[in-house]
């Protein structure tokens, strides 16, 4: 090893780190580490002065490794990696020790023990550092398409945004029509707009953008490759029906003997045909066979659609029909999945006629809905007298999700005008807390409030129509504690709305998966950092937007869709990406094959070479992650930047008597 | 080598004795052995006395081939002397290597290990509780035992090694390599083990798939596909993390890989190595699944650290009420 000179720079962070560790000291005591040339304190190592110091030194000392200990890696990792490429230094001979987060945050109240734990982490860099190699990143090219997977508002926002760009999207969506959530809704909070009214524009243009193939009634399969380079293999399920001929003038519908209840679009309120079309505006016009009731699959019989389709569209025969398409980077839009409100059985639904959950809500006070828009109870006529909407329901409770579902307060507060405007009925929202917090939200609660909706603030424990007095009699009585006045309370009603919180998709998990996204201990995909890049996941070229990425209402949804359609267009017109060289490698020629490795990769990068009895990594697929490397009983796979010799030495620098080595220095 | 012929020694410290029947198992070759050299110690086989090697010039014997851990003050004595009389030392077969069996007492100490054998086990008579003693009056003089250790050691953890020559024991044609390359000279760097430098699985001729263990068998309890991976069949095989050289020998009839071998190069802790990989392929998704599949597995320590606790990171089980190791002899203060 030729000679190496360490620099080592300690930082301030104004107060943040000096205000417990003595940061003048492990300074001093640094410049005594094993090849360290240069140690000096400052109090802003991230401030451009802080930055030019170390390319300084680089020149002046001719400095081999770099060392700075300020704060995480998240923060300024790159910061410094860049002040060293600005002097010459590959960026992989730096390293960071994080005497913030680790040292003086956690310890403000022993600054010796600090000021310890500080040098201890300095030694552990300055030992780790000169067995640092210096790296490449890797380049690879953009493909320009792009691939949008769930059409709900967030997805057909970021197509959108993507395709008027002037790149091309494909647009998966499971069900036959996108839209999403959205499209079952009546009015939108807090502005009480129409939702169909501003939402079927939008599905309209990305149907027909000449820059969106829309794969309706679809679902990817299988994903390979990596950012710029995506093969993705797309199921298109059979709708029975030729596209290509279909105008959709709805024949077949109106004739189709069979009714079904609708328990996707219509929450099981409605009904639809066997041959059906979800709603009116529904993207694509087409409609779909359901193969489970249709009298012709079970009897051979009926053929009724055939026989009145004018441009003889129907194909009893049609199969699923697999799709290849390569993409260059994916974002998932599969939004949420309503809470079961079945699952608390003391709220009675299901069991209790005239307890709803909010997505029936939406359909009941729909114009285009099951009751053309009339509020009534479960029998389709009598108006209710009296309605309770209770909110979080499955949301806030760590029986079923502890996270709060952002919506239900104002969607809520939606239904209590709705019911007033419409009925007349008086309305009683029972609450734990109300949560208003953005534009127009608080307003919104104000204007009900002044509307006459009463709020009590309470959980409700139980929904029962088992009546203590005859005006309870007949009744849904909710039973809670009113926490404002300090006493239990039972309030009979005619019908109860059950605020169901946002959850995960069942599916989110293997979703995510599948395209390299994790989901957090929520349930919800995890972005990359939840404050500084929270459209990005871990793995490059994948994004997220809406709802599948947490909780969240329609323009928090249009704008994180928008926010990754910016960052895929910011890579496509980039033309090429550069990815982080710290990555895995097998060495071949010591690797025995035993596939121990294989299926522990998250992102599929591991494939075994039948014909050389070895297993290989594709570098573009890895993300350095590290789970390989621990697991291959030879050791024979080598993290990049996280080196058997690396870790070794890192844990010999920590092991080095601080308090020893503090004697020693004046 | 020049046509003088060179000197060879070999020598038994703590171990079973196979590693000296696998010298003999060389069969017709032990006469090139020793055509090329002159056999100057070899207790086992041939009658030496210690004042004979003692006797010999520093650095007089050429090649020494020493197996067997190091447990009482007899095998350090016997390491010491032969490292100073020796050019090479070969650390000879798993024990003088990794510790293997006899390092297995690493897990208890000397105290519960003497009074297992000499007291509680099922076979012993010994109604008085008599313990080997270092010093015995007896009728002729005095008898003395060797000081008998509470941690079990290796070779070069006593003195530096030159070479290290694998397997429980090692196998003939491995030795007969050895041997072939010391008298060519054609020798690898000092400090390297002799063999190749990939795992068993590289020899085993079983078909490897993707791995996923639901449950651990032991070898009666089923009879595998002949043709399939062990490990996959919830059979214990440590080939995936051990040395191949053996040819494969347990894994090719049925019996998971021992480890015997030990691990690849740049492994620090062989049994932890075999941990880990099979840790990631078990198919569990909860704690508890874990739990449910690790408890078919009987005796992990045993199976894990077979042959290398001694040479381990763990080196032996942790000594209760702050009894300290004295650096050296591995003698408890
Ligand atoms: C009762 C109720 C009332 C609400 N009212 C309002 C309101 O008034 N104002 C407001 O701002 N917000 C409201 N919200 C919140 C709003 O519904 C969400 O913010 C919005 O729907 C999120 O949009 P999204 O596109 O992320 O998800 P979604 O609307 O859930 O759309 C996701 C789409 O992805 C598809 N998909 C899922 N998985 C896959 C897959 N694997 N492959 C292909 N496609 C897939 C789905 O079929 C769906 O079309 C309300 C929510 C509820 C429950």
């Amino acid at each position: 090893m030729s000679e190496q000179r360490v620099g080592v720079y300690v930082c301030h962070c104004g107060h943040n780190i000096a205000g417990t560790v003595d940061v003048e000291h492990v300074a001093e005591w640094s410049a005594n580490l094993p090849n360290v040339v240069i140690s000096r304190d400052n109090k802003f190592m991230c401030a451009s002065t802080g930055q030019e110091q170390i390319e300084e030194d680089i020149k002046e000392f001719d400095l081999t490794h770099v060392v700075v200990a300020s704060c995480s890696p998240h923060m300024h990792e790159k910061t410094f990696r860049n002040a060293c490429a600005r002097a010459g230094l590959n960026p992989y001979l730096f390293e960071m020790a994080n005497i913030r987060e680790h040292a003086s945050w956690v310890h403000a109240s022993d600054k010796d023990g600090a000021t310890n734990k500080a040098k201890s982490l300095v030694s552990a860099a300055v030992h780790r550092v000169i067995h640092q190699e210096p790296l490449q990143p890797m380049q690879v090219d953009i493909r320009p398409e792009t691939l949008v997977v769930g059409g709900g508002i967030a997805g057909i926002q970021t197509a959108l945004e993507i395709a008027d760009a002037g790149y091309h999207v494909y647009l998966v969506e499971r069900e036959p029509s996108i839209g999403g959530h959205m499209a079952m809704f009546d009015k939108t909070f807090p502005t009480l707009d129409c939702s169909a009214c501003i939402l079927t524009p939008k599905m309209f243009d990305a149907g027909s953008h000449p820059h969106i193939t829309l794969l309706s009634y679809s679902e990817v399969e299988q994903v390979d490759g990596y950012v710029g380079n995506f093969t993705v293999r797309v199921r298109r399920k059979a709708r029975h029906v030729d596209e290509d001929l279909c105008t959709g003038c709805g024949s077949c519908w109106e004739k189709c003997p069979i009714k079904v209840i609708d328990t996707v679009f219509e929450a099981g309120l409605g009904s639809r045909k066997a041959i059906y079309r979800p709603f009116p505006q529904a993207v694509p016009k087409y409609p779909i066979i359901d193969v489970e009731n249709c009298t012709y699959y079970k009897s051979g019989k009926c053929r009724m659609c055939e026989k009145v389709c004018p441009t003889e569209a129907i194909r009893f025969d049609q199969e699923d029909e697999i799709l290849e398409v390569e993409v260059g980077n994916i974002v998932l839009a599969t939004g949420f999945q309503l809470f079961d409100p079945r699952r608390i059985p003391n709220y009675g639904y299901g069991r209790l006629e005239n307890v709803f959950t909010n997505l029936e809500f939406e359909r009941l006070s729909n114009a285009a809905g099951p009751t053309e828009g009339k509020i009534v109870l479960r029998d389709g006529v009598t108006e209710p007298e009296s309605v309770a909407i209770v909110h979080c329901v499955g949301s806030r409770d760590k029986n079923y999700n502890s996270h709060c579902s952002a919506i239900c307060c104002m969607a809520s507060l939606k239904f209590a005008h709705l019911v007033m405007e419409k009925t007349g009925a008086k309305v009683y929202n029972f609450y734990i807390d109300m949560r208003s917090i953005s534009k127009g939200y608080e307003e919104f609660y104000h204007r009900i409030m002044e509307e006459g909706a009463s709020f009590i603030r309470g959980k409700v424990s139980e929904i029962t129509d088992a009546a203590h007095t005859p005006e309870e009699e007949g009744k849904l009585i909710l039973v809670c504690e009113d926490t404002l006045i300090g006493r239990p309370r039972r309030v009979p009603v005619d019908m109860v709305i059950l605020s169901a919180g946002l959850e995960p998709r069942a599916d989110a998990q293997e979703v995510g998966y599948m395209f390299g996204a994790g989901c957090g201990d929520t349930g919800f995909f995890t972005e990359r950092h939840p404050k500084l890049d929270p459209v990005a996941t871990v793995t490059e070229g994948v994004f997220i937007a809406g709802a599948c990425q947490g909780a969240k209402d329609i323009p928090d949804s249009v704008a994180q869709g928008a926010a990754a359609a910016a960052r895929v267009l910011a890579t496509i017109s980039k033309k090429q990406v550069n990815l982080e060289p710290v990555r895995a490698e097998i060495d071949e020629s010591r690797c025995s094959g035993c596939r121990i490795c294989n299926n522990m990769c998250p992102y599929h990068a591991i494939d075994f070479i039948e014909a050389d009895g070895v297993s290989r990594v594709n570098p573009a697929l890895c993300k350095g992650c590290g789970t390989c490397v621990a697991a291959c009983p030879s050791q024979v796979i080598n993290g990049a930047h996280f080196t058997f010799d690396q870790l070794i030495a890192e844990i010999d620098g920590i092991m080095v008597d601080v308090t020893a080595g503090a004697l020693e220095v004046v | 080598m020049s046509d003088k012929k060179g000197k060879l020694g070999l020598y038994w410290a703590s171990s079973c004795g196979g590693c000296e029947i696998a010298v003999l198992a060389l069969h017709e070759k032990i006469l090139d052995v020793a055509a090329a050299f002159d056999i100057v110690f070899w207790p086992c086989v041939m009658d030496f006395k210690y004042e004979d090697v003692e006797a010999l010039e520093d650095g007089e014997i050429d090649v020494c081939l020493f197996n067997g851990a190091i447990r009482n003050d007899e095998n350090a004595h016997m390491a010491h002397v032969l490292r100073q009389k020796s050019k090479v030392l070969v650390a000879f077969g798993a024990c003088s290597f990794g510790g293997s069996m006899p390092g297995l007492a690493n897990f208890t100490d000397k105290d519960a290990m003497f009074d297992w054998i000499y007291k509680q086990s099922p076979s012993t008579d010994n109604p008085q509780g008599t313990l080997p003693q270092k010093h015995s009056q007896v009728p002729e003089g005095e008898l003395t035992l060797p000081n008998f250790w509470r941690t079990v050691k290796t070779l070069a953890q006593i003195v530096p090694v030159d070479y290290y020559l694998p397997g429980c024991p090692p196998e003939a044609h491995q030795i007969e390599a050895a041997v072939t390359a010391i008298v060519t000279g054609q020798l690898p760097p000092p400090g390297s083990v002799i063999g190749p430098d990939v795992t068993v699985c590289d020899e085993c001729s079983r078909t490897k798939n993707e791995k996923k263990i639901k449950h651990f068998y032991r070898p009666q309890e089923i009879i595998p596909d002949p043709d399939v991976c062990l490990l996959e069949q919830g059979l214990f095989c440590a080939g995936i993390g051990t040395r191949s050289g053996c040819g494969a020998l347990c894994p090719q009839v049925g019996m998971g890989c021992r480890g015997c071998y030990g691990p690849n190069e740049g492994v620090l802790d062989h049994g932890a190595k075999i941990l880990t990989g099979i840790a990631s392929v078990l198919d569990a998704n909860t704690p508890e699944e874990v739990d449910k599949i690790l408890d078919t597995l009987p005796d992990p320590a045993g199976y894990f650290y077979r042959f290398h606790l001694p040479q381990s990171l763990l080196r032996r089980r942790a000594l209760g009420n702050g009894q300290k190791q004295t650096a050296k002899t591995g003698e408890a203060t």
